[in-house]
């Protein structure tokens, strides 16, 4: 090989890793309680939907707006906004993946992913109870 | 204990099959090693055709699993977990395939019947290379098969059988009894997000563009093992053709499903799993375009090795990604774990050909002849720039699973790193770059000669396309301009530019098979490919970047005061949820939407038609300029879980897509409020809480602004005026539908005065019963997501065009007859024509 054609390799090579080192603005995994310590980032919670407190939705007002309350696995409980659709699933959920940001005490998420037993085929617990209620 | 009404005889033959295919690829695979070993051809031959009747048992036995399999489910033999689990009577017969495909075990086995008919068409064609190959082949089949055996050794269970009993597998009281199966009414069925045709099609054409990946690593091992190095690369190179053919169709056609059926609301999410399928494909067309390269000059022939085993690697590793559970916080299509001894087993299945490959790769690398040193690459070559093109695929795979395997490091460092915040702009903003690369490279590269080109031939031949190509794309800034303002001026500036590359790439290609190859197609695949791919991505770029939120709650003003927003959103995102009120017709975009009514659907019972009338009037005129019906359509489940499916107007250059993301959920308890039955004659009127209506007369088959019935049709509907609170009136049409004998009753409600209208039936002579019902609760809507995707289409014809483009080359380089190249070319873009744009439209 000719050395431009390796200078021009190298060049590629060197711009698209800059390219990946600059793109990578990971979020993070937060408890509520640490998510509480950083107000306005961005972060992933796991959590459960808080079957004790109401869950509002009205699609007649406004059809892009739900609020619940959700708590962890260590006790911590906030409220959460999300400004779109309620998942249907949401009250059969076992398990949510909320992500967004923290802002004064209520969290702002953008992104719901349910885990509901319903998708869990393949779950045994779940077959029996399935298999029970026939 | 005697249980009564099982059917023991397939479970236990289907059993019986597994283990001989396990045993007899074992066999097939060691007799195979054997022969290479032979010193006499005559012993050789002797182990080569021990080996082949191995192999033959060893898909005799695949097929009778699977047609075991097939019995079971089409039987409902629910004492079968697999069937229980996967079927169910109301399940339509064409999707008892893929209930088969939607379980772990069944789609390894779909994979291994791949593997089978592969092998098949090997033996007979890769003559002095069938033993190497096909070792290869029976050691990836021995560890699916693994995996699909289900035996004990002590207490861990080995691979997972799909013929276990229900019984043996789920504890319940009902076990305990004889009669248990009397219990087991029905299983489980097709989870119905997977109830779409493409369910049927996609699955078969994705596994066997993956199980077609290890054909040229069979090459490849092959000449490592008789050290002549590189004469694989003309065998294998159709091989690897083919493979980048069905698995880039696979993968769209699951595009092509996500954007059709699935809610996702659109055709890529750079969801893991997607991402996963991504990665060995572009692996792969690296390695060809390497392949390709060594075909024409002798160089890059390392580099084709190590593009063409990893390429198999990540299909492997996309495996691991998607059935380990290990990408359950972060994809959508949850799969669950399968449990620690299935996952030992999928790590195994990984890593069983990829890992000696590549450590046989390695101990030969300084064998292997280095390109020739007189023959400097030449940066006017076009082995050079089709090298770079190759290194630009194979990075961004690399950033691309790089970004998705961030699970996988937290699993194995423990960390808790999550996904970026905007997940599609973290892939986009990289990979628009790429697209801006490459098609530039796929732009001249072919007018470029290996080893050297002239400069003054090269700029006569590309000034035209150029200039043609910038004049259009300032056409398309002028009078369609992108319009992607979210992610800042930079952002569109790249996909600016790298839509000029793309439309580029596409009158480059066109214009070289005119005027370079003077419409020679035959020897135009890559040209033909290329311009495909460049018609895919100028496709995506304007659909996604032009993509319109019609549903965009802030411009009908109906709920949104139009100062400040008191639920403090912001103005950059869109609400993209509309509620729709029965019978109130909402300004949505450009058109009056109307959300007529619902209908049940003739065979699934949970599956509901919303019907949503859409016009358009001109603005001049004030008729009706565009008119049509769309019936996006929802399950709902026992506990009022939903799962939508789209409802798509198709247009040449553009769709109007929506879904159902909300409905209103009639709670008996909240609607007590009963009919009321008046007998009511013509010109009669009856009072209501807020008003009267009149019955001004009856119409047979009506066919008017609501209802649209003909000749054929037996339908009564009662013509009422309601004149309700201030003033208002509103027509309101119940009425009764015959149909196969059957009386459908159609009531109307006007939903402004709560009042619910039915056409009971007659009451004597010209004498009407009309139902009233007046309720202050159950109001009916449906919350709609709706968008415009424009020029989706050039997606899909790009597709078909690529898919062409690889074809033409593999008959060429397979030197085929014009008539059979024409022959494939044909059936294919038919085949595909008809799945893309014709079936599901």
């Amino acid at each position: 090989m000719k050395t431009s054609s390796i200078i021009i390799l190298v060049v590629i090579a060197a711009a698209i890793g800059g390219l990946l080192m600059y793109s990578v603005d990971f979020s993070t995994y937060d408890t509520i309680s640490s998510a509480k310590q950083k107000q306005g980032k961005y972060i992933h919670l796991i959590a459960k939907l808080d079957k004790s407190k109401p869950v509002t939705y009205d699609a007649i007002k406004d059809p892009n707006y739900l609020s619940f309350f959700a708590t962890d696995s260590l006790g911590g409980s906030t409220k959460v906004v999300y400004r779109n659709s309620k998942p249907a699933e949401l009250e059969q959920s076992e398990r949510v993946v909320l992500k967004g940001k923290m802002q004064d005490g209520i969290f702002e998420c953008d992104h719901i992913l349910l885990k509901c037993p319903s998708k869990y085929k393949d779950d045994k617990e779940q077959l029996e109870k399935t298999v029970s209620q026939q | 204990m005697n249980f009564e009404g099982e059917h023991l005889l397939p479970g236990k033959l289907g059993q019986f099959f597994v283990l001989l295919a396990f045993v007899s690829s074992i066999i097939s695979g060691l007799a195979y090693i054997m022969s290479g070993r032979q010193k006499q051809p005559d012993e050789e031959r002797k182990w080569i055709s021990f080996a082949r009747i191995a192999f033959g048992i060893e898909v005799f036995s695949i097929l009778a699993v699977f047609s075991l399999i097939y019995y079971i489910c089409a039987n409902h033999l629910f004492e079968y977990l697999y069937a229980y689990k996967h079927a169910s009577k109301e399940l339509e017969a064409r999707y008892l395939l893929a209930c088969i495909w939607e379980g772990q075990e069944g789609s390894f086995l779909l994979w291994s019947i791949w593997h089978s008919v592969l092998g098949c068409v090997l033996i007979f064609s890769a003559k002095k290379r069938e033993a190497s190959v096909m070792t290869i082949i029976n050691a990836a089949q021995c560890m699916l098969l693994l995996m699909t055996i289900g035996i004990y050794i002590g207490d861990v269970r080995i691979g997972s059988s799909a013929f276990v009993l229900t019984r043996n597998e789920i504890n319940g009281p009902i076990f305990s009894r004889p009669d248990y199966l009397s219990f087991i009414k029905d299983g489980i069925g097709l989870n119905v997000l997977l109830r779409n045709y493409w369910m049927v099609i996609h699955p078969p054409v994705l596994f066997l563009g993956f199980a077609s990946t290890i054909v040229p690593v069979g090459f490849a091992y092959s000449s490592l093992r008789l050290k002549q190095f590189g004469d694989w690369i003309k065998p294998a190179l159709p091989w690897a053709l083919f493979s980048g053919c069905v698995l880039g169709v696979g993968i769209m056609m699951g595009g092509k499903w996500a954007y059709e059926s699935l809610s996702f609301g659109g055709y890529w999410a750079w969801d893991p799993v997607e991402n996963a399928s991504l990665v060995p494909w572009l692996i792969l067309i690296s390695g060809l375009h390497c392949m390709a390269i060594y075909n024409a000059t002798g160089g890059a022939l390392k580099a084709s090795y190590l593009f063409i085993i990893l390429s198999h690697f990540f299909v492997l590793y996309s495996t691991f990604l998607t059935r380990t559970g290990i990408l359950g916080d972060t994809s959508v299509h949850s799969f669950t774990e399968a449990g620690t001894a299935m996952n030992i087993l999928i790590g195994m299945y990984v890593l069983a050909v990829p890992l000696p490959m590549l450590v046989l790769y390695i101990s030969n690398l300084r064998k292997m002849p280095a390109a020739d040193i007189q023959n400097e690459e030449d940066l006017t070559s076009r082995e050079f720039w089709m090298f770079i093109g190759s290194l630009i695929f194979f990075l961004s795979a690399l950033f691309i699973i790089g970004l998705t395997s961030m699970p996988v490091y937290n699993a194995i460092f423990d960390l808790q790193i999550a996904e970026p915040a905007d997940r599609e702009f973290a892939y986009n903003k990289i990979l628009v770059l790429v697209a801006l690369l490459i098609g530039m490279l796929t732009a001249f590269s072919q007018y470029f000669k290996y080893r050297h080109t002239a400069k003054r031939y090269l700029f006569k031949k590309m000034a035209w396309p150029a200039g043609i190509s910038l004049v259009v794309c300032i056409l398309l800034l002028i009078f369609y301009p992108i319009d992607y303002e979210k992610k800042g001026p930079g952002f569109m500036v790249a996909i600016y530019a790298a839509l000029y590359a793309s439309i580029f790439s596409l009158v480059a290609n066109a214009a070289y098979l005119q005027t370079v190859l003077k419409g020679k197609v035959k020897a135009g695949g890559g040209a033909i490919a290329h311009a495909g791919f460049a018609m895919m991505i100028a496709g995506m770029l304007i659909s996604s970047g032009n993509r319109e939120v019609i549903s965009d709650n802030r411009k009908t003003g109906l709920f949104v005061p139009f100062d400040k927003d008191p639920t403090g959103r912001s103005s950059e995102n869109p609400m993209d949820n509309l509620t729709l009120l029965k019978s109130v017709p909402t300004q949505m975009g450009r058109y009056t939407v109307t959300y007529v009514n619902d209908s049940a659907d003739q065979n699934e019972k949970t599956r509901t038609y919303y019907n949503l009338h859409f016009q358009k009037k001109d603005s001049s005129s004030g008729k009706s300029a565009e008119e049509f019906r769309l019936s996006p359509d929802a399950y709902r489940m026992k506990d009022n879980n939903l799962s939508s499916n789209p409802g798509t107007r198709h247009y040449l250059t553009h769709d109007v897509f929506t879904y159902v993301s909300t409905i209103s959920i009639p709670n008996p308890a909240d609607d007590t409020a009963q009919f009321r039955v008046k007998e009511m004659q013509i010109g009669d009127t009856t009072f209501f809480s807020k008003g009267y209506f009149v019955l001004n007369e009856m119409l047979k088959n009506p066919d008017n602004e609501r209802l649209h019935y003909s000749a054929n049709d037996t339908a009564m509907f009662a013509d009422i005026t309601v004149h309700g609170a201030g003033n208002s009136r509103n027509k309101a049409y119940p009425g009764l539908v015959f149909n196969n004998g059957a009386v459908q009753f159609m009531n109307d409600s006007v939903v402004s005065q709560n009042l619910y209208l039915n056409l009971s039936g007659m009451a004597g002579e010209k004498k009407f019963k009309i139902g009233v019902k007046e309720s202050d609760k159950a109001i009916d809507f449906i919350t709609l997501k709706a968008y415009i995707f424009p020029y989706i289409n050039l997606v899909w014809a790009g597709l078909l065009v690529m898919a062409c483009g690889f074809i033409v080359s593999m008959t060429r380089r397979l030197k085929a007859a014009n008539h059979i190249t024409f022959l494939s070319v044909t059936l294919v873009l038919v085949a595909l024509f008809y799945m893309f744009f014709l079936a599901n439209n």
